[in-house]
This record gives C-alpha cells, structure tokens and sequence, in this order.
C-alpha cells in the first residue's frame, strides 16, 4: 500500500517522464510473438493462392471445390439473384437467436430428413443453423468432447484435411478407418466393415454422406445398408457430414439415401448440412447442425447445449446467407428454380467426367480411367501422385491439390482436352 | 434405440437474450424492452443505416458480384479500412505494417479468435477481466482454454470507476497476463476511466508487461465521435507497445445480425505481424473456414467512399445523440418525481447502458408489475427507451426503490 501511495504522489513527474520515453516491460526490445513460427499454407486453399498468382494465360484450377460454369466462372444461382433482390432494402438485420433462423432450420431438416419426416412431426430433432458445414462439424465435436468425454472420431481415410483439424482443436481424439482403395479406386468395402466391426462398441464414426470428398468413392445403396446394419450390432454414433446433398446425382432425395437408410433402422444420428456448393453459398456460411433425439424433451435440452456452444464462439450466426435459403426454399416457385439449377449443375460435372475419360481413353492412355466416371460429385481421386501433380503445375500450370485430387467443376469443354493431353503426358510412362 | 446424449441436462437461458424471450412472451400492452443492447428509434423500432441501404443496393445491383468463399482472414479491404477505423489513418502501426488484422464475426468472434491464438502462442493463459462486464466474456475466454481472473472496477458506492482498486488488481497481476479492457462505453456500467486514468492504467500495463486486450464494440456510438471513442486504443498503439483489439460493427452501423467484426494484433514488427496472421488463420480454418461475406462488403462499401463515410459519421451521432438525450430526459425526469436516490450517474455514465444500482429483487418487481424487461444486474438499455416511455420507466423505478428493499 506504501508503494502505491508514493507511486501516486510521484505520478505527475513520473508523467513528464513518460511523455519522453515509452514505458516497456521486462521484454521492452522484442515481440511478444517472436516465437511464433509462420503457419503452413492450407494444402487446399494455398493452391488457389498459387493459381491466382500465376501469370500464364493457359492455367487451370481445378483445386478448390468451388463450382463454375462452362466458361469457368463462379455462379451465382438465378434463384439465390431473385431471393437478394427480394431481401434487400425490406428486412431489419437484428441478431439472429443463438439457433439461428428458425425457418431457415425448418426448411433445411426438410430436405435431409425428407419432407413429411416423422422425426420433424414429433420434434425429436436438435438443430440449430451452422456457420455451414466446417461449424456445423465443430459445433458438434465440441458438443461431443463436453457430453462424451474421453470418446474419439473415426475419420475416413482420405477425408477433407480440414476435418482432422476441426476435431484435433475440439481435443477429440482420432482413430481412422478404411475407405478408399487405391487399387481399384473404389471403395474399400471390407476394409472399412473389419475396421467398423473392431471398434470398441459405441464409438463416434464421421460419414460422408454421398460424393465423399475428395475421392468421390460412394458406398452402393447395398453396402449403406449392410453398414448400417453393423453399426446397429455395435451400437455406433453416426455423424454424417452431408456438403453437397443435390450436387452429387442432381436429386437431392437420392443423394440423402445413406440418411434415410440409417434413419429407418432406427439410428440416432448427427448431420452436418451446408448451402456452399447446392446454393452457391459458398461465402455467406450457412449450414445446419441436427442431432436426432429420442424425445422433444431431448430435443430441447439438446439444442439448449448447442446454443451454449455457440453463444461463445459469435454468440449468434449470420443472417443474410440464412434469409436467402428461407426465402428459396419457402417459396415454391423459387424452390422449383433451384432444383432445377442444381440440377444443371450436377450434370454438367457428370458430363465434364464423361468427356475427360473419353479424351484419355482416346489419346491412347495405358492406364485405366474408370473411376473417372464411377465416382461422384465434385471431385475426382485421379490416382496421380504427388510428383506426377507437381509436374501438371510446373509444365502445364494445372493446379490441384497434392492428393491427385481434380474438383470436375473447374473443368470446362474448353480446358478438357488441354487437361487430358497434360494428364496423359505426365502417366503414359507409369 | 437409446441416445448418447441422454445425460445431457438442459442449460439456462442466456440471462441477456432470455430477457428479450421473456419480453416477446409478453402479451401486456405497456411492455418495455430495457435487455438486449441494440439500437431503437424514438419509435422503439429497430433501425437499418440509410448509408447501409444505400450499400446493400450497390452490391445487390452489382452483377459482377459472386459469393465465392472469402480468404479465411477475410476481405481484404475492409480489414484494412478497419484497421484504419480503429488506430487512425496516421497511424505508425499500420504504416510499417504491423498490424495483423483479420475479419471476424463481430466481437464475439473476434474475442474468442484472439483468445485462441493467445492460448496457442502466448506464455500466459490468465485473462483479468473488469468486474462486472458483459456476460459472455468468461465463457468465451473459458472456451478457448484461458483461465479468467477479476479486476475491480464499477464501485457500487459512488456508481463509478473504483480506480484505486483496478490499480491495486493489475498492479497484482503476474507479469505478462493479459488484460480486457473496455475501449468505451464499458458494458453493461456505461462507466469509463477519464483520459488521465487511462495513462495511468496504461503506465501500469506497460510496466508490468501485461498484454492488453481491447473489446471495441461502441466505437462512435459513445460519445459521437469515432476519434474520441478509439482514444484509449491510441494510446496505447502510440507507445509503441503490443496490444490485441476486437472490433464490432454491430452497433455502430447497426449490422447486429450479420456479424462483422475484426480482430486486429498490433504486433513489433511486420515480419511477426505476418507470422501472427498466418497462425490466427489456422485457428479460424477449424472453426468455421472463413468468415461470412454480405456484412463485411457493406462495411468495406461504406469505408472507402467518402461520402458514405460522412453520411455515416452523421447518421451514428444522431443515434449517439439520442441516447444521450435519453440519458438526460430519465435523470431529469427522476429529479422531477423526487424519487429518492442520487441519479446523476445516469448522465455520467456513457454509452448504450445504464447501470441502475436496482437489485435483482427491484428489478423482478419491476418487470412483474410494470412489464418492463431488462437484465437482473440493474442494467438498462438506453437504446431502448423513447421520450414517450421515460414517464412509465420512472414511475416503475419510483416504485421500486420505495417499496423494494
């Protein structure tokens, strides 16, 4: 106290002096931070990076998972144009509840749990609106590291890069399981089943609900059920991380059958949905995290605990990204617009596949390039290898990531043949 | 099938937005909403930025506009024109490229990034917090791994600053912790240090090397003036030192619900400002890959046209104005009444809120007798009340203070 007070009476030339010399710490010379080593770029999002800054006039980019049209720009959805036109100018930007949009939540459960779902009738499902799927997935492994404590994800291998890192900074441990198999570039079926069967009972398992990123490697409507069906036996936790519900076949009730399959054998499971790529979405994040419940009471509590997750992390979620699915998907006309356009965009990858297999098969490849037209979705697991990529990126200035991995929706009727030639190039040796 | 998640109990209302739950449930007629802090017009309606409009058509009119995925630290111009906002255009930080700035989802994200990035990278993990401040700040600070600890600050005696005890908290605090402070218009007190009591405060952070951390979430909403608001930040930016600052957009240009924020880390030198940068990334990637576009381009619209700048100065001192006209009207309206009680920290205190002095039981009084909604600390909204509803929030406080305990 004696200190303090003759720091106080000596504070007015202890403040002539100050105004001549900045007072620092013990540390006064350097930073705080000097240790902080510089981050590695995002394997995904550091290809565009690399793409964009790249000066040839012949560069493709069929890295990131952004779709684009036959002239390889990004689109904005006829339906998404009409809904902002709607919305500006006549809405308050009040904050959200912590759930987010109601409607918005409503609209969105409709589609994954099917329009007259008796799970949505009885109101046994958790949700709230998800800063799209990467905080639809970080919500819930929060979620699951407070209420199951000490258990563990099983990934998929490969698997989106960023799903390791969202469920290692939620301090979930991780186990992966079998899924892809490079020889055949399908699924690993017995694989994944063996690993499904070892699992300790009760265990959390990440499943990607169609157009598995990044192979594009989907199990059949066959082998969901007998997935299903093992997980019953176990007693697992499916979480499903659903991306591109609509993008993969053009019907989004299709692309949800894996839900619905694990639905009807009575599973409780979690979902994370976003508007990304089936709205064009991409940077208005909005998605949807549902966690199916035994009864309404569940529900509620549920969601309660969800909200608390959230209240801290931005305390509630955007709303703009969220009032133009509301106004799409609540609106017939427009909903009409958008599975139509989806639809269009799902099936101009499906042809982009067929053109790129036929034109290897054409230029007289050795190799097999089947499962370009056997997967799914946005990407393609080329079975390049990571220097047969870097040769693609430093001769012909295609960028993709390191993993062979070719998002189909940056190829176009005119890049497809300069692709095919360069891949062709890089493999007839192999 | 049973559930796995049937252990799970159910957590309470939030107690700030469980307020306006409770009003909406409301049916009486003279209801009073005093909770959540955002803006009212003297019609009690909330109120969209004519300069935000005029933004939002630009951008909806705009045809070469798309909604690709944002970098994952965001637009880059308006993390520049934030950082602007905030530290100055003259600032000697921002010209040698010290300040790593990143988008985020309004203060809140931009809190819980920076705490993040501090638990990642940082030597301390004790965060001292102002007793009281805003509900959310030690959940947020608990979530990202930090330890919370107390500082003093509102003195209920006088209903202001207990500047003695702050100094002796800090002055306590081990060496290197990290410090929140309020930038302005402290919530929910509305009780700010004067500029001399900041360089105090900002001597003794200084000498025991404490790291600040500033939560700007009413910058121009305070006093009027953008400057005068980012003063304390100036400061503190200007002696050369470290700091990490959170700023919101949602008050000050009314943009609540789109969550526009950034988070800005005033570092030594541009090469660490950049690692810093890099490694705040991969901390935004796992949580939600990349903050959300609309409310950052209407920011970003705003800041670089200088007359949607100036039309929005004056747009922001009137709602600054009313509120202190608001502030005015209750204190002197009390006065009038005679009810008992000094109330000039009414006009003392600065900002959205008011901090009564009203115990929770006076506060439950008034909510069931005169329906009027606000936190159970005492705190008022001042954005929430009119020259038409002071009467019925005085005659509620009246009766309160004379027949509650």
């Amino acid at each position: 106290m004696a200190m303090m007070a003759r720091t106080i009476r000596n504070s007015a030339s202890r403040r002539t002096m100050m105004m001549s010399r900045p007072i620092f710490g013990l540390r006064s010379m350097s930073s705080w931070w000097k240790n902080v080593e510089p981050a590695p770029k995002d394997p995904i999002l550091g290809v565009t990076e690399a793409f964009l800054a790249d000066p040839s006039p012949d560069k493709v980019n069929v890295g990131v998972g952004a779709y684009r049209d036959d002239n390889g720009k990004p689109v904005v959805l006829d339906c998404v144009r009409e809904a902002e036109r709607r919305i500006a100018g006549t809405s308050f930007m009040e904050y959200l509840p912590m759930g987010g949009s109601v409607k918005m939540v409503e609209e969105t459960l409709k589609l994954a749990y099917g329009d007259n779902s008796e799970f949505i009738k009885d109101k046994r499902i958790a949700a709230v609106q998800s800063l799209s799927g990467t905080g639809a997935c970080r919500l819930f492994a929060d979620f699951q590291t407070r209420f199951n404590p000490g258990s563990q994800i099983y990934i998929p291998v490969p698997t989106w890069s960023n799903h390791h890192n969202i469920w290692r900074d939620a301090q979930v441990p991780q186990k992966t399981y079998h899924y892809y198999h490079p020889e055949t570039k399908g699924l690993d079926f017995k694989g994944l089943m063996d690993d499904v069967k070892n699992a300790p009972e009760g265990s959390f398992f990440l499943l990607h609900a169609c157009a598995h990123n990044p192979t594009g490697v989907d199990p059949t409507e066959e082998q969901w059920r007998e997935i299903s069906q093992l997980f019953k036996a176990k007693n697992h936790f499916a979480f499903f991380d659903m991306a591109y519900q609509g993008f993969a076949s053009g019907d989004p009730a299709r692309d949800a059958k894996s839900i619905r399959i694990f639905l009807e054998d009575g599973h409780h499971i979690g979902i994370s949905q976003s508007y990304a790529k089936n709205m064009g979405l991409y940077g208005q994040r909005v998605g949807c995290l549902s966690v199916l419940c035994e009864n309404e009471k569940q529900a509620v509590t549920v969601k309660s605990q969800l909200q608390q997750l959230a209240r801290p992390m931005y305390s509630n979620p955007p709303l703009h990204g969220a009032q133009i699915v509301s106004t799409i998907l609540g609106d017939p006309e427009l909903k009409s617009l958008w599975l139509k356009e989806v639809k269009i965009m799902a099936d101009r990858i499906i042809g982009m596949r067929t053109t790129l297999r036929e034109s290897l098969e054409k230029l007289g490849s050795p190799l097999s390039w089947e499962h370009v037209t056997k997967q799914i979705g946005m990407f393609c697991y080329s079975g390049l290898t990571p220097e047969q990529v870097d040769r693609l990126t430093s001769e012909y200035h295609i960028y993709m990531t390191r993993n062979g991995r070719i998002s189909m929706a940056g190829v176009t009727t005119g890049n497809v043949g300069y692709l095919a030639n360069a891949i062709h190039e890089v493999t007839k040796s192999s | 099938m049973e559930s796995v998640f049937s252990n799970v109990v159910r957590a309470p209302e939030d107690p700030i937005l469980g307020v306006t739950v409770a009003y909406n449930n409301d049916p009486s007629p003279a209801k009073l909403n005093l909770g959540v802090g955002a803006y009212r017009t003297e019609e009690g309606k909330p109120l969209v930025l004519d300069v935000v409009r005029r933004a939002e058509q630009q951008l909806v009119n705009d045809p070469s506009r798309v909604k690709e995925y944002i970098p994952i630290a965001g637009l880059a111009d308006f993390n520049k024109l934030s950082a602007k906002l905030i530290l100055g255009a003259d600032s000697p930080a921002i010209q040698e490229s010290r300040v790593a700035t990143i988008q985020c989802l309004s203060g809140t994200g931009s809190l819980r990034v920076g705490a993040e990035f501090l638990k990642k990278h940082y030597h301390q993990s004790v965060i001292f917090i102002p007793k009281p401040t805003w509900g959310n700040h030690p959940k947020v600070f608990n979530l990202a791994g930090l330890s919370v600890e107390y500082y003093r600050y509102y003195d209920p005696s006088t209903r202001g600053l207990d500047f003695q005890g702050l100094l002796e908290d800090l002055g306590a605090a081990p060496s290197g912790a990290i410090v929140l402070l309020h930038a302005c218009a402290h919530n929910p007190t509305g009780v700010d240090p004067t500029s001399e009591q900041w360089e105090q405060i900002r001597q003794l952070i200084r000498s025991k090397s404490l790291l600040p951390f500033f939560d700007s979430a009413y910058q121009g909403f305070a006093s009027g003036s953008l400057d005068t608001d980012a003063h304390s930040v100036r400061t503190f930016v200007a002696d050369g030192g470290e700091c990490l600052i959170a700023q919101s957009y949602a008050k000050n240009m009314g943009l609540y619900g789109e969550r526009v924020g950034a988070l800005s880390i005033v570092c030594k030198s541009s090469d660490v400002a950049s690692k810093v940068e890099s490694q705040v990334k991969l901390v935004v990637r796992p949580m939600y890959s990349s903050p959300p576009i609309h409310g950052a381009s209407i920011v970003a619209t705003i800041l670089k046209s200088s007359d949607m700048y100036n039309d929005w100065t004056i747009e922001l001192k009137g709602m600054a104005d009313r509120i202190i006209s608001m502030r005015q009207q209750l204190f002197e309206a009390l006065q009038a009444k005679g009810t008992p009680g000094d109330w000039s920290h009414i006009i003392k205190q600065i900002g959205m809120f008011t901090f009564t002095g009203l115990n929770k039981e006076q506060v439950a009084f008034m909510t069931k007798e005169f329906h009027i909604y606000m936190t159970s600390d005492g705190r008022i909204s001042m954005a929430g009340l009119s020259s038409k509803t002071v009467s019925h929030l005085v005659e509620a406080i009246h009766a309160a203070v004379t027949r509650v305990a």
